[in-house]
């Protein structure tokens, strides 16, 4: 269940940090929040929820007028050119667990949050009162960055305030600043279906200690720059083809790869060219074409093996004399 | 030895080949004739890939047939001496800069695995991730973590664990190995790195102390766990050509301390995409074909980004043929296409105009796609665990077997 808006305003005085709240109609945009709160005082906020290529989400806190521009911070957070898009409504309500238009930094408190990235914009560290939605639309909530900062805090964040208008470059040289702020933990299916669901079943599941380290394994994070065209289904070829050191999976596969080729090898033409001789031909196409691959496999079967026995290894408890 | 002159007065046409910079000259294509007489080395020709195959009873790896490994240093020492009984080690490394390895991050390994098979003998991999932290301004954690990641694609190329010892400079440096580094460093003056890898006062100290890190897995006493009481073992180290610099460093030092001359075979470098003059660079991943590449991704970069020898219309390529000289999916399938007769059809067909550009991309796209999809098996079975146990300091008593 997502924090309410009560709970919040509940903790916030429990945390004894100062703010004010104001109640209006229900807002969608910044503009319209403007209308109702944009004269008192503080300044407001604008809030983008986005998604990387790897289903890794984002919240983007800044001043209303503070130009964040995706491509570049995109680029800064080491997804490539084009890695940053918004995230689709359905996402909004199963991890952020707030309505349309709603986008907050407050929205972090829900568990279902936990991986969800948080950007501040620099600028709100020096105003006096900064102005945000308390997980509802039909309120405003001001206080200053300290209180937020005191806020993330309690809830375990440590709270990142970077410049949202700067465009360094990011090359070979220049590692993106801010790739220190993708999150570590991306909600990687805890199964690892054959098939790759839509992106939705990725979200709001929690990151249970249940990924399977070969799945991490495969997946390799790209750095700065390379904007690969990152399907949007997941990595499908997460799970390795030969599992961990299975003597009867292994052989298996050797004998699929052998009678599929042995089966392609055998046709019409095939016997009609070869008559008699077909088996010997057979026999050199197969060892021919399959000895690097079976080699291979091989390879990586005893890679395998000795790894579980190393592992044992280092863990065995000598005899008692 | 031959001395590389200051990079601050190297006159404008000199083409630059050095571990931190390679460039043509005028951005035209590398002179290898010319960088193998200006280093010293020897070209690698027929006679000795015809022998590498007696020794090994099993047909050269295509990177030889191809000319991909095309130089060399005393070489034929090393195969002098296995036809007598002696065994060798094979050293090579990498410089864990990125995360994402392209296909020609991956050339040294491939071949490098060809060696350990063909020759049954152990390797040692040096992940310079001190160096990278130095020159690309890395933090230390961020440096190690990439070590361990490229150590992952690598493992990946299929080396066999129980003769390879992977070591990052962070971890292993220290004990017999730093004996070896001093008693270089002593061997080598300050002017004398200066004029090798043009250093200049603005160049901070650690940069200045690195190359003997670089030179002492070259000796066999830098790994008392492996090579304990082999003092005399040869070592061979497969590497591109701009490494060479470290290692004519190390072969000017090795008898004044009483070791063997590391051997060298040394590498071409792997065009970019866009052709010759091009750059392979990490922000441009359309200049690369990437281990991560999806099948896709593949077809689109070959299709729209590969560089190509066709004429500009069908007519005109049927008349004149294509330019193999610049066309950079014969080049990337002289790399990759295990069949010589195949290749050499290819050529035939597409430099007399009778095959168009698309089908010649068509095989490459097939080929790198293959390739990529065995590596990406292959990395997925790469656990962390396997990662330790390839960079356990620990013995390896099958190593010659």
């Amino acid at each position: 269940m997502g924090y309410s808006k009560d709970q919040l305003l509940a903790r916030l005085k429990e945390l004894q940090i100062e703010f004010s709240q104001y109640e209006h109609p229900v807002v969608l945009t910044v503009e319209a929040q403007a209308k109702y709160v944009g004269n008192m005082g503080g300044v407001l906020s604008k809030n983008l929820f986005l998604k990387d290529k790897k289903h890794r989400y984002y919240v983007v806190s800044a001043l209303a007028d503070t130009k964040v521009d995706l491509k570049v911070l995109s680029q800064r957070l080491g997804l490539g050119k084009s890695g940053l898009r918004m995230a689709p409504e359905e996402a909004l309500s199963e991890i952020l667990q707030v309505p349309l238009g709603c986008v907050t930094p407050f929205a972090v408190v829900n568990e279902s949050a936990r991986h969800v990235s948080l950007l501040l914009d620099q600028g709100f560290k020096t105003q006096k009162c900064c102005i945000f939605h308390p997980l509802s639309n039909d309120m405003s909530i001001f206080l200053n960055a300290q209180g937020l900062d005191k806020f993330l805090k309690s809830v375990g964040r440590n709270p990142s305030y970077i410049d949202l208008e700067a465009n360094p470059p990011v090359g070979k040289d220049q590692p993106p600043d801010l790739a220190a702020l993708v999150p570590s933990d991306s909600p990687v299916l805890s199964d690892l279906p054959e098939k790759a669901p839509s992106s939705q079943d990725c979200t709001g599941k929690s990151v249970g200690a249940a990924i399977n380290s070969a799945a991490v394994t495969a997946k390799a994070v790209k750095p700065s720059g390379n904007a690969q065209n990152v399907k949007e289904k997941p990595v499908d070829s997460v799970r390795p083809s030969i599992p961990a050191a299975d003597a009867g999976k292994f052989v298996e596969e050797l004998l699929d790869r052998a009678s599929a080729l042995l089966l392609s090898e055998i046709s019409e033409d095939s016997i009609k060219q070869h008559g008699g001789q077909l088996g010997d031909e057979v026999a050199n196409n197969i060892k021919k074409c399959l000895r690097e691959d079976l080699k291979n496999l091989a390879t990586i079967f005893k890679n395998t093996a000795y790894t579980e026995g190393f592992y044992a290894g280092t863990r065995y408890q000598p005899k008692r004399l | 030895m031959e001395k590389i002159e200051d990079k601050n007065q190297q006159p404008e046409e000199e083409q630059v080949v050095n571990p931190w910079e390679v460039s043509a000259k005028d951005g035209g294509k590398i002179d290898y004739d010319k960088l193998i007489d200006k280093f010293g080395c020897q070209r690698l020709d027929q006679p000795f890939v015809d022998r590498v195959q007696r020794l090994t009873s099993r047909p050269p790896h295509v990177f030889l047939r191809r000319g991909v490994f095309f130089a060399h240093r005393d070489f034929n020492d090393i195969l002098d001496a296995y036809e007598r009984g002696e065994k060798f080690y094979l050293y090579t490394g990498r410089g864990p800069s990125s995360e994402a390895l392209h296909l020609g991050h991956l050339i040294p390994f491939m071949f490098t695995k060809y060696l350990q098979d063909a020759f049954k003998v152990p390797l040692v991999i040096q992940l310079t991730d001190d160096e990278k932290c130095m020159w690309k301004n890395l933090s230390v954690e961020e440096s190690q973590r990439l070590a361990r990641e490229n150590a992952k694609d690598i493992i990946a190329c299929g080396f066999d664990i129980s003769k390879t010892f992977i070591f990052s400079d962070f971890d292993y440096v220290g004990g017999a190995f730093y004996k070896n580094m001093v008693k270089v460093a002593k061997c080598v003056t300050y002017n004398k790195v200066v004029g090798i890898f043009g250093f200049t006062g603005e160049d901070h100290i650690g940069k200045v102390s690195f190359p003997p890190v670089q030179a002492v897995p070259s000796f066999p006493s830098s790994f008392p766990h492996l090579f304990s009481g082999k003092d005399y073992l040869r070592c061979l180290i497969p590497c591109a050509i701009d490494q060479d610099p470290y290692f004519r460093m190390t072969r000017d030092v090795a008898p004044r301390i009483g070791y063997h001359k590391p051997a060298l075979i040394e590498s071409l470098f792997f065009p970019a995409l866009q052709g010759e003059n091009g750059k392979m660079s990490a922000s441009d991943p359309n200049s690369a074909i990437y281990v991560t590449d999806s099948a896709k991704d593949i077809k689109y970069k070959v299709n729209k980004h590969a560089f190509t020898g066709g004429q500009e219309s069908i007519e005109k390529h049927r008349q004149y043929g294509a330019n193999l000289e610049v066309d950079i999916p014969i080049k990337y399938l002289s790399f990759f296409l295990e069949d010589d007769a195949e290749l050499e059809h290819i050529k035939k067909e597409y430099g007399a105009g009778r095959m168009l550009t698309g089908e010649v991309k068509k095989r490459l796209t097939e080929v790198l796609t293959e390739l990529v999809e065995r590596h990406r098996r292959a990395r997925a079975a790469v656990t962390d665990e396997m990662v330790d146990a390839f960079m356990a300091v620990r013995p390896l008593p099958n190593m010659f077997d």
